[in-house]
C-alpha cells in the first residue's frame, strides 16, 4: 500500500479494533498505539518526502490515482507536497497529545477515541487529497463528528453550542459545495471531460467571469472554518462547550483546513478571483486581527479568551494568504503550524486547570504557579509564545508574514498590515492579563493548596506539543525552507 | 582572526540558563549559585579577552577599526532577504561585552548574598543567566531582525526579574507594565526594521552603515509625508530605543520596574538592558548622521535632552530611594542620547558618538554600584525609603564608602569617573547645540544635588528608630561593591577617543578646561545645597518644597504621566475599545447569527402546517399545483 494511503487506512483499523474493545484501558492503548503508528508515519513520511525531492520536481510526489465514479470523473487521488507534509506532521502530533490528555475520560471512553479518530481520518484525507470531490468528502467526516463530541461528551449549554458550530460550519459547507462545482462545471472550457482533479484544473484557464462569481464562495466556504470575522461566533461557544481533546483537535487542525482549502482551491485554481476579491478579504482579515484581540481582553473565560485569541491569529493566516505573495504564504502555512501546536497546548492546559479546579473563570482563579508550577509554567511559555516571543514558532511564522504584506506598497495595503501587526501589542495585553490574574499573586482559594501535581501522561501530552514549538522557533531553516520550495508553482498564477 | 569561538561568551549563560531552569527542583541553592558566578566568569574572561585581541591585536586596519563579521542564515524571506544569525565585532559591540560581563559577573557574586534564604533562589539564577545570554546576543548581532530578536528576549527576561516577587500584586503590575509600554515601542521598532527591509533590500548593518552604500546613498528616493522613507524608519527603529531605555513618553515603566530585587535592577535597569536603546541609535549612527542631513539625529538630541531635564526633576522628589536611582538613570540615559544626537562623523567631529559610548561604559559602572550599594542599605533596614534611613555610616563603613564614589562619579566630579566622560558629552553639545549644553550642565547641577541628597539622607542625618540594629552586608555583598568602587575611579582614565569613534580613526581628546570647571563648579553647588539641606535634620527642605507649591507636587507626581496612560489604558482602550468590541461581538454579530438560525426554525413552525399528513390536503394543493402550471402554460404558449 502506498505511503499515503496509509494515514487513512491506519485510523480505520484503530477505530475496528477500537470497537471491539471493552472499557477505557484497553480503548486508550488501542488508540494510543494507533496515534503512535500516525505519528511514526508522518515523520517517517518527513524523510521519505526529502529523498523523493531530490529525485522528482513535480507539484505533488508520491501521487496516487483511481477512479471513484467515472460518470462524473471523480478520482481517489492523492499527493503531497511540503506544504501538507507539514500539515500531517502537525495533525499527528495532536493527535497523539490528544490521546495522552483524555487519558482519564470518564464517559463512553470508547466512543470517544472513536469519534476522535474518524476526525482524524477526515482531516488526513483532507490534506492528503488532490481531487476536489474526495477532499469535500473527507472534510465533511471531519466536521460531523464535531457536532456527537461536543453534543455528548461537552459542558455547560452544550446542546446550543454544538448545533450552533454544526450548523454555521454545514452552512459553509454548502457555500462551498457551490464553488466546487462552479470550478468543476468551468475545468474544461473546450468541451471536453470535466474534471476534478486540482492539477489538471490549474493547467486550464477558468474564464475570468466564472473565477470572480466562485472564488468569494470557496473563500467564506473555507474561510468560515478558519473562523474568519464576522462568521466566527461558533467558535467561542464551540470551545467553551468542547471537551478538552476535542478543543485542542478542533483549534489544532481542524481549523487549518480552512486557510489550507483557501491556499490550494481558492488561491491555487481561482488566482485571477483571488487578484480581484483580495482587498476586500484583506479587510475582513485585518478587522478579525485586531478584533479577535480586542475581543480577548475582557473575557473572564480560559475558553473564550483562547477562542477569541485564534480568531485573531487565523485572522492573520488568512490575512497573509490574500497578500499573494511567497513570503507571505510561507508565513501563513508556519503560522497554521504554530497556531496549531499552540492552541492545543493552551488548551490542554485549560483541560488540566479546569479538571483539578473546576472552574474557567480567571477571576476566580489566582497564584497557580505555586500549586500546581509545572503547568503554570507552562502556560506562561506558551502565552509568551502566542505573544510572538522570538524562539518559538509564532515569531518566525509573525516575521513572514509581516515581511510578506510589507512588500505591497500601496497605502492600503500599508495600513492593513500596520492594523494588523498593532495586534502583537493587544496581544501582549491579555495573555499578561491572564498570566497575571490566573497564575501569578497570593493563591486565592485555600482549596487550591492541595491540588493534584502534574501527572506523567499529562507531561507527556505537553511535551510532545511544547518541543516541535521551540524547535521551530529555534531552527526554522528547515521547516521553512521545505514549505518556500513547494510555494514555488502556486505563486506562478497570481504573477 | 579566528572569531567563533566568542560564541561561547553567550551560549555558556544559555547552557546555564538551561541546566539551572529545567533542574531547579534537584540542584541545591548553594550550588547553583556558584554554577551561575562560574558560567559568568568564564565568558568575562572571554570578553576581556576578545577586547584585548580587538583593539591591541587584530581589529586595527591601516589604523582603522574595521568590524570582523561572521554570520550565518536562520531563516530565508525572499531570495535576497533573510534573518542571519552572527557576530559582529566592533568598538563598540566588544566594549559592550566588557560592560555587560563584568557588570553581571559583579550582580552574580553580590545576588550570591543578597538572595540568601530566597525560595526561588535557583530560578533567579537561571533567569539573570536568560537575561546576560539576550544581552550579549544582543550587542554582537549583525542585522536588524538578529538585534529584534534578542531585543524581545531581554525584554521578557526582564518581564521575569521584575515579576520575580510573584505574590506581590505590585511587582506582577510593574512587571506587565513594563512588558507592555516596551512592547508598544517595539511595535514602532518592527514597523521601522519592515520599512529599512524593504526601501534599502538588506538588514544587515554591514551594508546600511556604509556611507557609501546605496542604503544611505539612495534616502531621498522615496518620501512619505514630506520626510525621506528611510528617516521614517529610523524614527520609528528610535522609538524602540527610547521604549528600552526609557526616554520620554515612555518611561513610566522605568521607576515601577524597581519592584524587582535590585540585583536585578542594578544589571538590568541600571547598566545593561536600559542602554540597549543608546546603542542601537549608536549601531545605526551612519545611517542616522547621513539620512536627511541627520534630522533623525537631531530628534534623538532633542528627546535626550529633555528627557534627562525631566527625569532629573522628579528624582529631587522622590522619597524611595530606588527610584531615585531609576530616574536617574533616566537622566543619564538621556545624556547619552543627547551626546549622540549632537555628534558628528569625521575624527574630531565625532566626539559626542565617543562621549556618549564612553558615559554608557563608566555609567554602567558607577550606577551599578549605586544600586548594589542601596541594596545593601535596604538589606540592612529593611525599607526603600530615605524617611527610615539615617546615620547608617557607622553601621555599614563599606557601603558608605562605595556609595560617596558612586555618588561623586555621577555628579561629575574629579578625578571620578563620570567626570571624564561627562566633560566630554559636554564639549561636544557646546560645539553643536547650545541650548542642550546649558540643558546638560543644569541637570549636572541637579544630578550632584539629588544624589548627595539621598547620600547625606542614607548615611548622615539623624539615626533612625531600628528594630535590628543594622550591620554591615556579607563579603559576597561588599566585595562586588569594592570593586566597582574602584573601577569607577580608574575607568575613567581610559583613553576612550583612541578606541572608539564613529569612523573607526581614533582622535586625542583633550580636558576642556573652562567647560571642565563650569561643570565642576556646578556640581559643587549641587553637592554643597544638598549639604545645607540633608546633612542635618533640619526643615528647610520642606519650606522650600512648600515655596515651589504647585511645581512641586507635580514633580512629585512625576508629572502625572502614569495618569495619562491609566486612562488611555483602562478608561478608553479597556473600558472603551475592548469593552465594546466583547458586546458588539455577542449582540450584533453573533446576535445576527442566532436570529438567523431562529428565523429559520420560526418559519418552518409557521410553515409546517402544510405537511399535515392529510390526503385531502394534499389533494388539494396537487389540484391547485396544475391548475397554476396549466395557465402559466398557456400564458406562455400563446405569446
Amino acid at each position: 500500500m502506498d505511503i499515503l494511503t496509509l494515514f487513512i487506512v491506519v485510523p480505520i483499523i484503530t477505530i475496528v479494533v477500537l470497537v471491539f474493545s471493552k472499557g477505557l484501558k484497553q480503548a486508550r492503548i488501542i488508540s494510543l498505539v494507533g496515534s503512535l503508528v500516525q505519528l511514526g508515519m508522518a515523520i517517517n513520511l518527513v524523510f521519505a518526502y526529502f529523498r523523493e525531492r531530490e529525485i522528482n520536481q513535480d507539484i505533488m510526489v508520491f501521487t496516487k490515482d483511481a477512479v471513484w465514479f467515472k460518470t462524473f470523473n471523480i478520482h481517489y487521488n492523492v499527493g503531497v507536497d511540503g506544504i501538507s507534509v507539514a500539515l500531517l506532521l502537525l495533525t499527528s502530533i495532536v493527535v497523539l497529545a490528544g490521546v495522552f490528555i483524555s487519558w482519564k475520560m470518564k464517559e463512553l471512553p470508547k466512543e470517544f477515541f472513536i469519534s476522535l479518530l474518524v476526525l482524524s481520518t477526515g482531516v488526513y484525507g483532507f490534506f492528503i487529497s488532490i481531487d476536489l470531490f474526495t477532499m469535500f468528502v473527507f472534510y465533511e467526516i471531519a466536521v460531523i463528528p464535531m457536532y456527537l463530541l461536543i453534543g455528548i461528551w461537552g459542558t455547560g449549554p452544550r446542546e446550543y453550542s454544538a448545533m450552533k458550530l454544526t450548523l454555521m460550519l454545514m452552512g459553509a459547507s454548502a457555500v462551498l459545495l457551490v464553488g466546487i462545482l462552479g470550478i468543476y462545471f468551468n475545468s474544461n472550457a473546450d468541451g471536453g471531460a470535466l474534471t476534478f482533479n486540482i492539477l489538471e484544473i490549474a493547467q486550464v484557464n477558468i474564464p475570468f467571469e466564472a473565477q470572480k462569481l466562485f472564488f468569494p464562495l470557496v473563500f467564506i466556504g473555507f474561510a468560515v472554518l478558519s473562523a474568519l470575522f464576522p462568521f466566527h461566533t461558533w467558535s467561542p461557544d464551540g470551545h467553551a462547550s468542547a471537551p478538552t481533546a476535542v478543543s485542542m483537535l478542533h483549534a489544532g487542525v481542524l481549523m487549518k483546513l480552512g486557510g489550507y482549502g483557501v491556499f490550494r482551491v481558492a488561491m491555487f485554481l481561482l488566482p485571477e478571483g483571488a487578484l480581484t476579491w483580495s482587498n476586500f478579504f484583506i479587510v475582513l482579515a485585518a478587522i478579525g486581527v485586531i478584533y479577535g484581540a480586542f475581543g480577548a481582553i475582557k473575557q473572564k473565560d480560559l475558553k473564550y479568551i483562547n477562542a477569541y485569541s485564534s480568531v485573531s491569529h487565523l485572522g492573520l493566516v488568512l490575512f497573509a494568504l490574500l497578500m499573494l505573495n511567497k513570503t507571505a504564504w510561507n508565513g501563513a502555512i508556519l503560522q497554521s503550524l504554530s497556531h496549531g501546536l499552540m492552541t492545543a497546548l493552551f488548551f490542554a492546559l485549560i483541560g488540566m486547570i479546569y479538571g483539578r479546579t473546576g472552574t474557567r473563570d480567571i477571576t476566580k482563579l489566582g497564584g497557580l504557579l505555586k500549586v500546581i508550577p509545572v503547568i503554570s509554567a507552562t502556560y506562561v511559555i506558551v502565552g509568551l509564545a502566542s505573544l510572538g516571543l522570538p524562539g518559538f514558532s509564532g515569531f518566525v511564522a509573525e516575521m513572514n508574514i509581516f515581511v510578506g504584506a510589507f512588500q505591497h506598497e500601496d497605502l492600503f495595503h500599508r495600513i492593513a498590515t500596520i492594523v494588523s501587526v498593532s495586534a502583537i501589542v493587544v496581544t501582549a495585553v491579555y495573555i499578561l492579563r491572564v498570566v497575571g490574574i490566573m497564575l501569578m499573586g497570593p493563591v486565592k482559594n485555600k482549596k487550591y493548596l492541595t491540588l493534584q501535581r502534574v501527572t506523567w501522561y499529562e507531561k507527556t501530552g505537553i511535551m510532545l506539543l511544547l518541543i516541535p514549538i521551540i524547535g521551530m522557533g529555534v531552527a526554522p531553516l528547515w521547516i521553512s525552507d521545505m514549505i518556500l520550495e513547494s510555494l514555488q508553482p502556486f505563486i506562478k498564477g497570481l504573477i | 582572526m579566528d572569531i567563533r569561538y566568542i560564541y561561547l561568551i553567550p551560549f555558556i549563560p544559555l547552557v546555564v540558563f538551561l541546566l539551572l531552569g529545567l533542574n531547579y527542583k534537584r540542584i541545591k541553592p548553594s550550588v547553583s549559585g556558584y554554577i551561575g558566578v562560574f558560567g559568568l566568569l568564564v565568558s568575562a574572561v572571554l570578553s576581556y579577552y576578545t577586547a584585548y585581541q580587538y583593539f591591541f591585536v587584530h581589529g586595527k586596519v591601516n589604523g582603522i577599526y574595521k568590524p570582523i563579521i561572521d554570520r550565518h542564515v536562520w531563516m530565508n524571506f525572499t531570495d535576497s532577504l533573510a534573518i542571519d544569525m552572527g557576530l559582529y565585532i566592533d568598538a563598540i559591540s566588544v566594549m559592550m561585552l566588557v560592560v555587560v560581563s563584568t557588570i553581571s559577573l559583579m550582580v552574580h557574586i553580590y545576588s550570591r548574598g543578597y538572595m540568601k534564604g530566597d525560595d526561588g533562589y535557583t530560578k533567579f539564577f537561571a533567569f539573570l543567566s536568560l537575561f546576560t545570554f539576550s544581552m550579549f546576543g544582543l550587542v554582537l548581532s549583525t542585522n536588524l531582525f538578529q538585534i529584534y530578536i534578542f531585543w524581545e528576549l531581554v525584554g521578557v527576561s526582564s518581564f521575569l526579574l521584575i515579576g520575580y516577587y510573584y505574590t506581590k500584586p505590585s511587582a506582577i503590575a510593574a512587571a506587565k507594565k513594563a512588558f507592555i509600554v516596551t512592547r508598544f515601542a517595539d511595535l514602532g521598532f518592527l514597523i521601522g526594521i519592515l520599512i529599512m527591509g524593504y526601501y534599502t533590500g538588506t538588514f544587515d548593518f554591514e551594508t546600511l552603515n556604509n556611507p557609501e552604500g546605496s542604503a544611505i546613498l539612495n534616502w531621498a528616493s522615496t518620501s512619505f509625508m514630506g520626510l525621506s522613507v528611510i528617516t521614517w524608519g529610523l524614527l520609528l527603529i528610535f522609538v524602540g530605543g527610547a521604549g528600552k531605555s526609557a526616554m520620554m513618553p515612555f518611561h513610566i515603566w522605568l521607576p515601577d520596574a524597581m519592584e524587582g530585587p535590585t540585583p536585578v535592577s542594578a544589571l538590568i535597569h541600571a547598566a545593561t538592558m536600559v542602554v540597549a536603546g543608546v546603542y542601537l541609535v549608536a549601531r545605526l549612527f551612519p545611517m542616522f548622521y547621513f539620512v536627511e542631513d541627520g534630522f533623525a539625529l537631531s530628534i534623538v538630541a532633542y528627546v535626550g535632552g529633555i528627557s534627562s531635564l525631566f527625569a532629573a526633576v522628579i528624582a529631587i522628589t522622590q522619597t524611595d530611594i530606588k527610584r531615585v536611582l531609576a530616574f536617574s538613570t533616566m537622566s543619564q540615559l538621556g545624556y547619552m542620547m543627547m551626546a549622540l544626537g549632537v555628534s558628528g562623523y569625521d575624527g574630531h567631529e565625532g566626539v559626542g558618538y565617543m562621549a556618549s559610548m564612553f558615559h554608557l561604559f563608566t555609567h554602567a559602572m558607577f550606577k551599578a554600584l549605586l544600586f548594589l550599594g542601596a541594596g545593601s542599605v535596604i538589606h540592612a533596614v529593611h525599607s526603600n525609603y530615605l524617611k527610615d534611613m539615617g546615620g547608617l555610616r557607622k553601621y555599614l563603613p563599606i557601603t558608605n564608602i562605595t556609595f560617596l564614589i558612586a555618588a561623586l562619579a555621577i555628579a561629575g566630579i574629579p578625578p571620578f569617573a563620570g567626570f571624564w566622560s561627562k566633560d566630554e558629552i559636554l564639549v561636544a553639545a557646546f560645539e553643536n547645540n547650545q541650548l542642550l549644553y546649558y540643558i546638560g550642565v543644569f541637570v549636572a547641577g541637579l544630578t550632584a544635588f539629588y544624589m548627595f541628597r539621598i547620600y547625606f539622607g542614607i548615611f548622615w542625618g539623624k539615626e533612625k528608630h531600628y528594630d535590628h540594629p543594622p550591620h554591615e552586608s556579607p563579603v559576597s555583598m561588599t566585595v562586588p561593591l569594592m570593586i566597582l568602587g574602584a573601577l569607577s575611579v580608574v575607568v575613567g582614565f581610559i583613553p576612550f577617543s583612541e578606541f572608539v569613534t564613529p569612523d573607526g580613526k581614533g582622535f586625542e581628546a583633550h580636558l576642556n578646561y573652562p567647560l571642565a570647571t563650569i561643570a565642576v563648579t556646578v556640581g559643587i553647588i549641587g553637592i554643597a545645597l544638598a549639604w545645607v539641606f540633608y546633612k542635618k535634620e533640619n526643615n528647610l527642605a520642606d519650606t522650600y518644597a512648600k515655596r515651589f507649591g504647585v511645581f512641586y507636587k507635580w514633580a512629585y507626581h512625576k508629572f502625572y504621566f502614569d495618569e495619562i496612560y491609566l486612562f488611555i489604558t483602562k478608561k478608553i482602550l479597556f473600558n472603551g475599545v475592548a469593552a465594546s468590541v466583547a458586546l458588539f461581538d455577542k449582540k450584533v454579530v453573533d446576535g445576527t447569527m442566532n436570529q438567523i438560525g431562529n428565523k429559520t426554525v420560526f418559519t418552518s413552525e409557521k410553515i409546517k402546517g402544510i405537511q399535515s399528513g392529510k390526503l385531502q390536503d394534499y389533494a388539494l394543493a396537487f389540484v391547485g399545483g396544475v391548475v397554476v402550471l396549466v395557465m402559466i402554460f398557456i400564458y406562455f404558449w400563446t405569446e
